[in-house]
């Protein structure tokens, strides 16, 4: 057999469509733990507060919140707060779903970004996403607030920022 | 170091199709046979084997390693699959090079199945649980997210323009014309990238690469056997493999430094002094455009910055100074994830023994690399080829 008599051809749509086969949906349902550093960052957003955890050997002020620093190898030294405010380090303009669905017209663009939070130490970023701007007006380097639940409706989730937004 | 001297001494590749009617297995025994076939090799003189397959999620079937197990010819020998997501087609052969360099046996199959069109409505979906799922996932991310972040970072970085980054699609996709197991070969413009829907700016639909059906497989040999088998085998004379950080918003994405670590290992082994001098021919890892220009910059294959001025110069087409994945890549060929990144080093071995067909490149290379790239922009994986 020579490497250029490669086998197999591939099934059009309509054969597919006539093919014989099994589907399966799985119903699997998962409860994930938070964490030790995770939990401390969650109860801190249900506060309106961003957390980032603190090693004094590196010296870093590190998100997302961790407890254990991967370079010194060794427990990190609690948490301080920082601010809610930080920067766009990059971003996209999202036309589909998670699934690959696409988005109706009228329905608004997703735009995710890494944001570099004001306190943490250069380039600790997070993903969140961008609201409340036309997204042609997005841009690197732009400077963003955290938008919050209101208090009361806040869960302990990343989704208690509801977005960032230029200010 | 003590290593053996290891060889590839065959190679097998199935078509890459959107939707197979075969089997994951049916198609790992499919180019397991050829390999073996090729290196003049029955099963029984195969003493390990290695798999590389991505993640279960894409066939939804659980332990795809032992499920694999029998079409690549496992059964009853010392088997294990090998995973580092997306770096995991380079990776197999890295991890059956242990195999034989250790001296732990003299020949190993090493196979790489990947059937993606199992997942619907897309495998995309099953690219939701990579994402962190505390911090991450309840905001919906989708896989082109981090792609179309990281491309704007890099584009940014550097000033690049959408044309910059989509003529990698259009050299890739016309090489592919030329390659048998292509899933979509076409002959597409600059304009046809352009204008192809716009999924997530910066990346449109013809800046990424196909999900593919398919699978690839080598027969790796010691120095000894490799020698009586083949008047031209092809050495593995350096592998490097890295992984950066899961907390992928922390890193610059412009640059991908675990992929440079990955490359400076291999070439250490190989003895490289100077990669965008001494190796002759490449294949980085192109799921999307512009991820071939990162990868030549991070492999040193050129400056930083540099890689989308040279494919505009025609630097890298097949007939340039340096070519860069003349297969086609994941871009033309088609991306059954594992299996690509194995073509690519089956692409290399061709290309060194001079038996590519219309793919060759010219200037009898000696010298050629492999790359491939995974996970939350995370692992890079090399491999250095010499005849």
């Amino acid at each position: 057999m020579k490497i250029d008599q490669v086998p197999m051809k591939g099934l059009t749509s309509e054969e597919y469509e006539r093919a014989i086969k099994i589907k399966w949906q799985p119903k699997l349902q998962y409860a994930w733990d938070n964490g030790i550093a995770i939990g401390k960052y969650l109860a801190g957003l249900k506060e309106g507060k961003i957390l980032a955890s603190q090693c004094i050997k590196c010296g870093r002020i590190m998100l997302p919140v961790r407890s254990f620093c991967e370079l010194c190898w060794r427990p990190t030294d609690g948490e301080v707060e920082v601010k809610d405010t930080g920067v766009i380090n990059t971003f996209a303009i999202c036309h589909v779903n998670w699934d690959a669905s696409r988005l109706r017209p009228d329905e608004p663009r997703h735009i995710p970004a890494v944001i570099e939070i004001d306190g943490a130490s250069k380039g600790q970023g997070i993903m969140h996403v961008i609201g409340n701007v036309d997204p042609k007006k997005v841009k690197i380097g732009m400077r963003v607030r955290a938008v919050w639940k209101p208090a009361q409706e806040r869960t302990g989730t990343i989704t208690d920022i509801i977005f960032f937004e230029p200010y | 170091m003590g290593y053996r001297k290891v060889a590839i001494v065959g190679a097998g590749l199935t078509k890459f199709v959107r939707r197979a009617e075969e089997t994951g297995q049916e198609m790992a025994y499919l180019a397991s046979k050829m390999a073996l076939d090729q290196a003049g090799l029955k099963l029984k003189d195969v003493e390990m084997v290695t798999v590389g397959s991505a993640p279960d999620a894409f066939d939804g079937v659980h332990m795809k390693g032992e499920y694999l197990l029998s079409g690549a010819g496992g059964n009853g020998k010392p088997y294990i699959r090998n995973f580092v997501g997306g770096g995991t087609g380079v990776f197999a052969p890295i991890h059956g090079w242990m195999h034989v360099a250790s001296g732990a046996c003299d020949v190993c199959l090493v196979v790489c199945s990947e059937k993606m069109s199992s997942c619907h409505p897309h495998p995309q979906g099953a690219f939701l649980t990579i994402f962190d799922h505390t911090t991450e996932q309840p905001l919906k991310p989708t896989l082109i997210w981090i792609f179309a972040l990281e491309m704007r970072r890099y584009m940014e970085t550097y000033g690049l323009t959408k044309a910059d980054v989509a003529r990698v699609a259009v050299k890739n996709k016309n090489n592919a014309l030329d390659h048998p197991s292509a899933h979509v070969a076409e002959a597409v413009t600059l304009e046809d990238v352009l204008n192809s829907e716009v999924l997530a700016e910066p990346v449109n639909r013809l800046d990424i690469s196909p999900s593919s059906d398919g699978a690839a497989a080598v027969v790796l040999a010691s120095e000894e056997v490799a020698k009586r088998l083949t008047d031209k085998p092809v050495w593995i004379a350096g592998v490097g493999w890295n992984l950066d950080t899961a907390y992928w918003a922390t890193k610059d994405l412009y640059y991908p430094r675990y992929v440079e670590k990955a490359a400076r290992m291999a070439y250490e082994m190989a003895g490289i002094t100077e990669p965008h001098k001494q190796i002759q021919v490449a294949e980085p890892y192109d799921p999307f455009d512009y991820k071939e220009l990162h990868h030549m910059e991070g492999l040193l294959l050129c400056e930083r910055g540099e890689a989308a001025r040279l494919t505009a110069e025609g630097y890298t087409a097949r007939t340039g100074n340096l070519p860069i994945c003349p297969s086609g890549g994941a871009l033309g060929v088609g991306n059954p994830i594992s299996a690509t990144g194995l073509m690519k080093v089956i692409e290399i071995f061709l290309q060194l023994r001079e038996e590519a067909g219309k793919r060759q490149v010219p200037g009898k290379p000696r010298v050629g690399l492999a790359q491939a790239w995974g996970d939350l922009m995370q692992v890079g994986t090399v491999i250095v080829l010499k005849r």
